[in-house]
């Protein structure tokens, strides 16, 4: 074959037959379209729709508008931004300090295989058995509650009554946190280089140089994502607070399931859908900021 | 890197305290389901041989395996193959893929309930009111970590040259995709098995507003009746994943751990 009969035989395969096979790349999506269109999209639509319409299909900020002013939805707003807030600081300091604990043992050995499996075991354990962890501890028949009743009746943790409002739920929330602020951070740790400790000592640096001027700088990146994701983490949560909270509607997202559970023939289908919304807003712009960091966490890894 | 005393003192100080405090309840649930019934001292398995005989726990435990099933089979049968396909033939459209894929982390699962619940109702009257239907959207909440660590590894082998070496061989699209690009990542499509079962075996939210009575549901209302055993039945789905991530090997189960939580 010559050079210009490759040429032709290329071009004319070319326009016709991409087409086609494009159509037939294009017919291959399908299904998996079908699929998430049906139970990922629909259901996303659904909500923006619904939160921006009225049930007679007219278009109206009213919801957006008022919902966030009535006293009965703006409360549990503000706590759930507070307790995702708090825990994620809290949880986040602790676990970032594990993960460096953990980071300066064995890499390979036998208690980190457990530490790891546990971390992510404990991260996932969110909902009705870890409510349930904690009545069985703290609770009015837990262990540390009749241990407390034993020594003092009228010290903190032998009424347990704590544990079901808002503090209650922080603390709960903080069990979660901490394994997956360990699993998040582990790796930026264990990438700290011993060669730079060694160099900050060589050069006549303290420890607490070495921290301050290289191991906090160096780490705070991936500090503040980890922040970022455990904040999300226990802004979305639900299963938890259903579980230790029977009654009352503390945070947004029991707001949200009492809102769908009343619901008599759609009526507070709206609302629903508004607080929804809220809810999808704030993780939207939180989850912006963490690929942002994201990108320069990864710039500053490719380099090295 | 070698630490000081005080270093040394510091780290056995955050490992005692954060293990007391990550220990003390699954110590209490081990505690609280062997308490007796009374105020007799002594421990009792009560709780626990009673497991065995309760019919609920039996068939949540059933629906929340058939779910398991049914949504890994979406996985292997349907988002793994699109995922390659796309990556192979349809290039244009991977950018668009990964939004879709990456969508369920900007949701919080009680909105997602807000969205679907017409959706259920409908399919509860006119298909089944089987909890099996819940892969559907369970299927959507494991698509960020199917598709995270397809991706990853879908970047490390060359598929390109892989399918083309398949084509020439004379092999078909579908047995370059199942037979060829599969295998080889398959440690990739191992993780996404692992979440799954995770996933399932602890969602909660969706199929409690749904009204479907899977294992945390069902963990939930036995609470109500009998703690001991709710406690129980708990204390022992705990185990079951621990003993799942503990038998992968240490490099690979990180992976997949970090794939499951960056959520």
């Amino acid at each position: 074959m010559t050079q210009s009969q490759i040429a032709r035989a290329g071009s004319s395969t070319g326009t016709g037959s991409r087409f086609w096979r494009n159509k037939k790349a294009y017919a291959g999506i399908i299904p998996f379209l079908l699929l998430t269109g049906l139970f990922l999209l629909w259901p996303t639509v659904n909500v923006v729709y619904g939160a921006f319409f009225t049930e007679e299909g007219k278009f109206s900020l009213d919801y957006i508008k008022n919902t966030i002013q009535e006293e009965a939805h703006w409360i549990p707003f503000l706590n759930t931004l507070k307790i995702s807030f708090w825990t994620s600081i809290v949880g986040g300091l602790i676990g970032a300090l594990f993960a460096w604990a953990i980071s300066t043992g064995k890499p390979d050995g036998i208690g980190r295989r457990f530490v790891m499996a546990a971390g992510g075991v404990l991260a996932q354990f969110g909902g009705v058995m870890l409510a349930f962890a904690f009545f069985a501890t703290f609770g009015f028949n837990g262990f540390v509650t009749t241990f407390a009743l034993k020594f003092s009746e009228t010290s903190f943790l032998a009424s347990p009554d704590w544990l079901y409002g808002l503090f209650g739920l922080g603390v709960v929330y903080t069990f979660f946190q901490i394994p997956l602020m360990f699993i998040v951070f582990l790796p930026a740790v264990e990438n700290l280089k011993p060669q730079w400790s060694e160099a900050s000592l060589s050069l006549g640096g303290s420890s607490k140089d070495y921290w301050f001027r290289i191991g906090f700088p160096v780490l705070f990146p991936s500090f503040l994502g980890g922040i970022l994701l455990l904040f999300v983490n226990a802004f979305s949560a639900y299963a938890t607070a259903a579980a230790l909270i029977s009654q009352g509607t503390i945070i947004t997202p029991l707001d949200i399931g009492s809102a769908l559970s009343s619901e008599v023939g759609g009526a507070s289908a709206p609302l629903a859908k508004t607080l929804s919304l809220y809810m999808v807003a704030v993780v939207v712009i939180v989850m912006a900021l963490y690929s942002l960091l994201r990108k320069r966490v990864s710039k500053w890894e490719n380099t090295k | 890197m070698k630490l000081s005393i005080p270093g040394r003192i510091f780290r056995a100080f955050i490992i005692l305290v954060t293990g007391l405090y990550l220990l003390g309840p699954l110590y209490g649930m081990l505690d609280f389901s062997t308490k007796p019934l009374g105020l007799e001292g002594g421990r009792t398995l009560r709780a626990w041989t009673a497991i065995g005989d309760n019919p609920d726990v039996a068939s949540s435990l059933i629906a929340s395996f058939s779910i398991a099933i049914v949504v890994m089979l979406l996985v292997f049968l349907l988002v793994v193959p699109t995922v390659i396909w796309v990556h192979l033939k349809l290039p244009a459209f991977r950018r668009p893929m990964e939004l879709i894929c990456l969508l369920p982390l900007a949701i919080p699962g009680i909105v997602i309930v807000v969205g679907i619940a017409p959706l259920y109702r409908w399919i509860s009257i006119n298909v089944t009111e089987s909890p099996v239907s819940l892969s559907g959207v369970y299927a959507m909440l494991i698509l960020p970590y199917t598709y995270r660590s397809l991706s990853a590894a879908l970047d490390l082998v060359d598929v390109a040259t892989l399918a083309e070496a398949a084509r020439t061989l004379g092999a078909s699209t579908m047995r370059t995709i199942f037979g060829v690009v599969m295998p080889t990542i398959r440690s990739g499509i191992m993780s996404g098995v692992v979440i799954s079962l995770a996933l399932v075996l602890g969602e909660f939210t969706i199929s409690a507003l749904l009204a479907f009575d899977t294992l945390q549901v069902v963990i939930y209302l036995l609470g109500r009746q009998d703690g001991k055993i709710a406690v129980a039945v708990a204390l022992s789905a705990l185990l079951f994943v621990f003993a799942i991530l503990f038998a992968i090997p240490t490099t690979k189960r990180q992976r997949v751990i970090l794939d499951a939580d960056v959520a």
